[in-house]
């Protein structure tokens, strides 16, 4: 017993260091003087300097996080009314056929859904900016958290609500009470890969964006042929950081809250 | 009154789908006919059975059928020692920041990592088995894709095994299954709700890989992903860009009929 | 539920803040403001000072949009959505653009600087008389190579690659054009061949060089040739510059059988609001003190004489990348095929790719 909760840490803290040994990499030539990714000359702050006085690659910064946390949001709730949807659909047939047309967009390359979105948008005249590109991110964003969802209310077992119905709960009870709160890892899961989702688009954003607005996918994206100076690094390494801290800070005030109201579980 | 309630949910979801899906689809059928000089032709379709397309088409489904089941074999066990863990909340959000750093930037960071004189052969070298070339090849193709999905597939697991009661499993084991046996019989047919989705999220969009084949297989691997682009952006030849992606859709329609109902 | 709540709450909240800071931040930039030139241009391609002191001279807010790739660049003006002013497309580029009527035509009285731009790369066939363009940087399609990996040998034609010591050891760039025409010019054809025996003959001989080819890949193949991932690279003379100022072990050389040149120019798009704003833009940009300023920076050929004498003699007198064209053998400039030849070549260019396997 003892060693297998021993492999088991072994084999979680060797995925962990897989997963952030790029991301460390990363960090690491931040500070690098030579300018690439690669020999380290001398430690310096100067890419952090450049960073913070760009001021053009900080809007491009607070665009793409309102874009993510907004598209991310709004896709996730008409994503859980696109899972309900499916679930309450009975012929089998039907259900097949809305998990097909759900999926498209997650098949199709990106190119192709910006090149579409972008006759879509012109046709019906949508100014192409911010508008374009947040509802571009909610129509592809929907899928995954839909495919994120529907796991949960097939596992949820109906007897429940029709417990709750016998113990005389109206539909929004049923719906407020019952199901959401069962499905609400399957929730968080699908914001969550919305939000990644949105974070690393480049094709439909750039198909869809104008006006001068931009992510920082796309600049990325753009500097490529130059090369992406290490500024981007100190950027993605601030970024970073930032969001580091915004976890676990959520984690342990979440914790302290849901102790306050007694709802952790006897998990083992 | 139960219809009208289902009605209610449907309505919203139909308007979205209608919107972006089906209406994208349609411009996408309608392209497919036009050649490159917008003439009417079912040309495209007839280019697309010849040997080069249907090279791709394979390689695509094999790429991606290799890409969703080593995700599975690496996510499952993660996601089942993460749900033994303290505060397995917090590291479930910790294994998915890695994700929010830009693709592009990581990729670089595996060019420099997997590189001749970089970080892996270093290792290699000090452990005895000397430089080896990484890049470029099916392996790190195949593990800078699985290390890009891995998430995806890591979530729905470890929300279905959360779900798990352990009651079972400890019924199980009282009567005498082993711990093999326990998770064959018990663990994983109960958990096959998230292995599906994990699975549907990693394989679909594996199939139109673009990106990568480029930056970390050197066009080595050639997916319809890649034909697509090329089509799209440089010939401008939307027709048969088009054509390729219709049997994309078709093949992702397979994929979900062959792993979906259960009751 | 709650938690789910403070969630999407928490969400918006923060979006709406995000969204306030943007605006106060373009606001204080400018960027709302009513005298605004937009450029188009690739990534990291100007040097962001020159912007400044651009802005300075005019009090002309400059909104700078970056784009990747020439063909996803048509697309957005094509469609007309964003009012660019002003763009950096390639010169195979501009005759499609030119074609389908994209561009606006140039007032030549607008831009006095054009004078000191070298007239060797004036009134070429792309566009004749320089109605619709003025050139931005210039170069070559060359071969980047690190002589040690190759034990000292020595490369000076496309042919020379086809050696069979030099087995996985190059690079190739994920251009069809740029790949095919390095074909046909190893067997003394145009880069504007159109002739199909003659280009399928140019594919057959590159299936013999892909038991040499390490790998076709895009921009990051300036990294993994400083990284000495491989030996031998086939790249545009900008790259060149930049890997060998990284590693100066890597040498450049144009081949002696013939290749590419290739043009970035300057053009007002029809979408354009500010054309007398435009023009002043391309009038500053032509300016010798700046076009030294910008090649500085970016690290490319400038086609502006006067300019030379502003930068530094290792610079101008390196003939790699200025060189004498007199020396040089049959540098052409990509004609407009069209769109079938093009959508060939492209054919040709997968089957080469699928070919390696």
């Amino acid at each position: 017993m003892r060693s297998n909760k021993k492999w088991a840490t072994v084999y979680l803290v060797f995925v962990f260091l897989i997963l952030y040994t790029p991301i460390i990499y990363l960090i690491y030539y931040s500070f690098n003087s030579g300018g690439m990714m690669h020999d380290f000359q001398h430690f310096t702050l100067k890419w952090y300097q450049e960073v913070l006085h760009d001021t053009r690659l900080w809007i491009i910064v607070l665009n793409t996080l309102t874009i993510a946390l907004l598209s991310a949001a709004i896709s996730t709730i008409l994503g859980v009314i696109g899972a309900l949807a499916i679930y309450y659909v009975k012929k089998r047939h039907m259900k097949q056929l809305l998990l097909t047309l759900n999926n498209v967009l997650i098949v199709s390359p990106d190119v192709i859904i910006g090149a579409s979105f972008l006759i879509l948008f012109t046709i019906i005249g949508i100014q192409l900016g911010f508008t374009s590109v947040l509802l571009s991110h909610i129509a592809f964003s929907v899928p995954i958290v839909v495919l994120m969802v529907l796991p949960k209310l097939q596992e949820m077992s109906p007897t429940l609500i029709d417990a709750a119905r016998d113990l005389g709960a109206n539909q929004w009870d049923v719906l407020t009470k019952v199901i959401l709160p069962f499905i609400t890892p399957g929730i968080f899961a699908g914001f969550f890969m919305a939000l990644t989702y949105s974070l690393d688009d480049f094709a439909v954003t750039f198909f869809v964006t104008g006006n001068g607005f931009s992510t920082l996918s796309v600049e990325i994206y753009s500097r490529a042929r130059q090369g992406i100076s290490l500024s981007i690094n100190a950027l993605s390494t601030l970024l970073f950081l930032f969001t580091v801290v915004l976890v676990i800070g959520y984690y342990f005030i979440s914790q302290k809250s849901s102790t306050l109201y007694g709802m952790r579980g006897r998990r083992k | 009154m139960k219809n009208s309630v289902r009605n209610v949910y449907l309505l919203p979801y139909i308007i979205w789908i209608g919107l972006f899906v089906v209406a994208p689809i349609l411009l996408i059928l309608y392209y497919s006919f036009f050649d490159i000089d917008g003439n009417w032709t079912f040309a495209n379709y007839k280019t697309f059975f010849t040997p080069i397309y249907l090279k791709m088409a394979a390689s695509s489904v094999w790429y991606a059928f290799l890409i969703t089941f080593f995700s599975l074999l690496v996510a499952y066990p993660t996601a089942y020692f993460l749900t033994k863990t303290k505060h397995k909340q917090l590291w479930l959000l910790l294994m998915i920041l890695p994700t929010w750093v830009n693709l592009l930037l990581k990729v670089y960071a595996f060019l420099g990592i997997f590189g001749t004189y970089g970080l892996a052969n270093a290792i290699l070298e000090t452990i005895g088995i000397g430089t080896k070339q990484i890049l470029f090849t099916d392996f790190s193709f195949v593990f800078v894709s699985v290390y890009i999905f891995i998430p995806f597939m890591i979530l729905p697991i470890f929300n279905s095994l959360e779900e798990l009661n352990p009651t079972l499993i400890d019924a199980a084991r009282d009567l005498g299954a082993s711990a093999w046996t326990t998770f064959r019989r018990v663990v994983f047919p109960l958990t096959l709700d998230g292995v599906k989705a994990g699975c549907q999220a990693v394989f679909i969009p594996a199939l139109s890989l673009f990106m990568i084949t480029r930056l970390v297989a050197g066009n080595r691997v050639i997916t319809l992903g890649t034909a697509i682009e090329e089509h799209f952006l440089v010939t401008q030849n939307w027709g048969m860009g088009s054509t390729i992606a219709v049997f994309l859709i078709i093949a992702m329609a397979i994929v979900v009929i062959m792993t979906g109902n259960r009751k | 539920m709650r938690k789910l709540i403070s969630l999407f709450a928490a969400v918006f909240f923060a979006s709406f803040v995000l969204l306030y800071a943007s605006a106060l931040l373009n606001k204080t930039e400018g960027y709302s403001g009513k005298n605004t030139l937009t450029v188009y241009n690739w990534g990291d391609y100007i040097d962001p000072a020159l912007i400044k002191k651009f802005e300075k001279q005019t009090g002309i807010k400059v909104i700078y949009q970056t784009f990747d790739s020439n063909e996803a660049m048509m697309a957005k003006i094509a469609q007309g959505g964003t009012t660019f002013d002003v763009a950096v497309p390639s010169e195979y580029a501009i005759s499609k653009m030119k074609e389908e009527g994209l561009l606006i035509p140039l007032d030549h009285s607008k831009l006095p600087n054009l004078k000191y731009i070298n007239p060797r790369f004036l009134n070429l066939s792309f566009d004749p008389g320089n109605k619709y363009s003025v050139p931005y940087f210039w170069g070559t399609v060359g071969i980047v190579y690190n002589p040690e990996m190759i034990g000292g040998k020595k490369i000076t034609s496309w042919n020379d690659l086809w050696d069979k010591d030099l087995r996985n050891q190059i690079l190739l760039v994920d251009g069809a054009r740029e790949v095919i025409g390095m074909g046909l010019n190893s067997l003394h054809y145009s880069l504007n061949d159109t002739n199909k025996k003659h280009l399928q003959e140019a594919k057959e001989k590159l299936d013999r060089l892909t038991p040499n080819v390490k790998a076709i890949v895009g921009d990051e193949i300036k990294m993994l040739l400083v990284n000495e991932e491989a030996a031998i690279g086939v790249v545009w003379s900008g790259d060149a510059a930049e890997i060998i100022a990284e590693n100066d072990k890597l040498d450049y050389v144009v081949p002696k059988e013939g290749s590419n040149l290739w043009f970035d120019n300057m053009v007002i798009p029809k979408t354009a609001k500010n054309i007398e704003g435009a023009h002043q833009f391309i009038n500053f940009m032509l300016d010798p003190k700046n076009a030294a300023q910008n090649a500085e920076y970016v690290g490319y050929s400038t086609p502006n004489e006067k300019a030379l004498d502003y930068l530094p003699k290792e610079v101008t007198e390196d003939k790699r990348f200025y060189p004498d064209f007199e020396s040089v053998g049959n540098l052409e400039v990509y004609e407009n095929l069209g769109k079938r030849m093009l959508a060939y070549y492209n054919e040709l260019f997968l089957q080469f790719k699928m070919h390696r396997k």
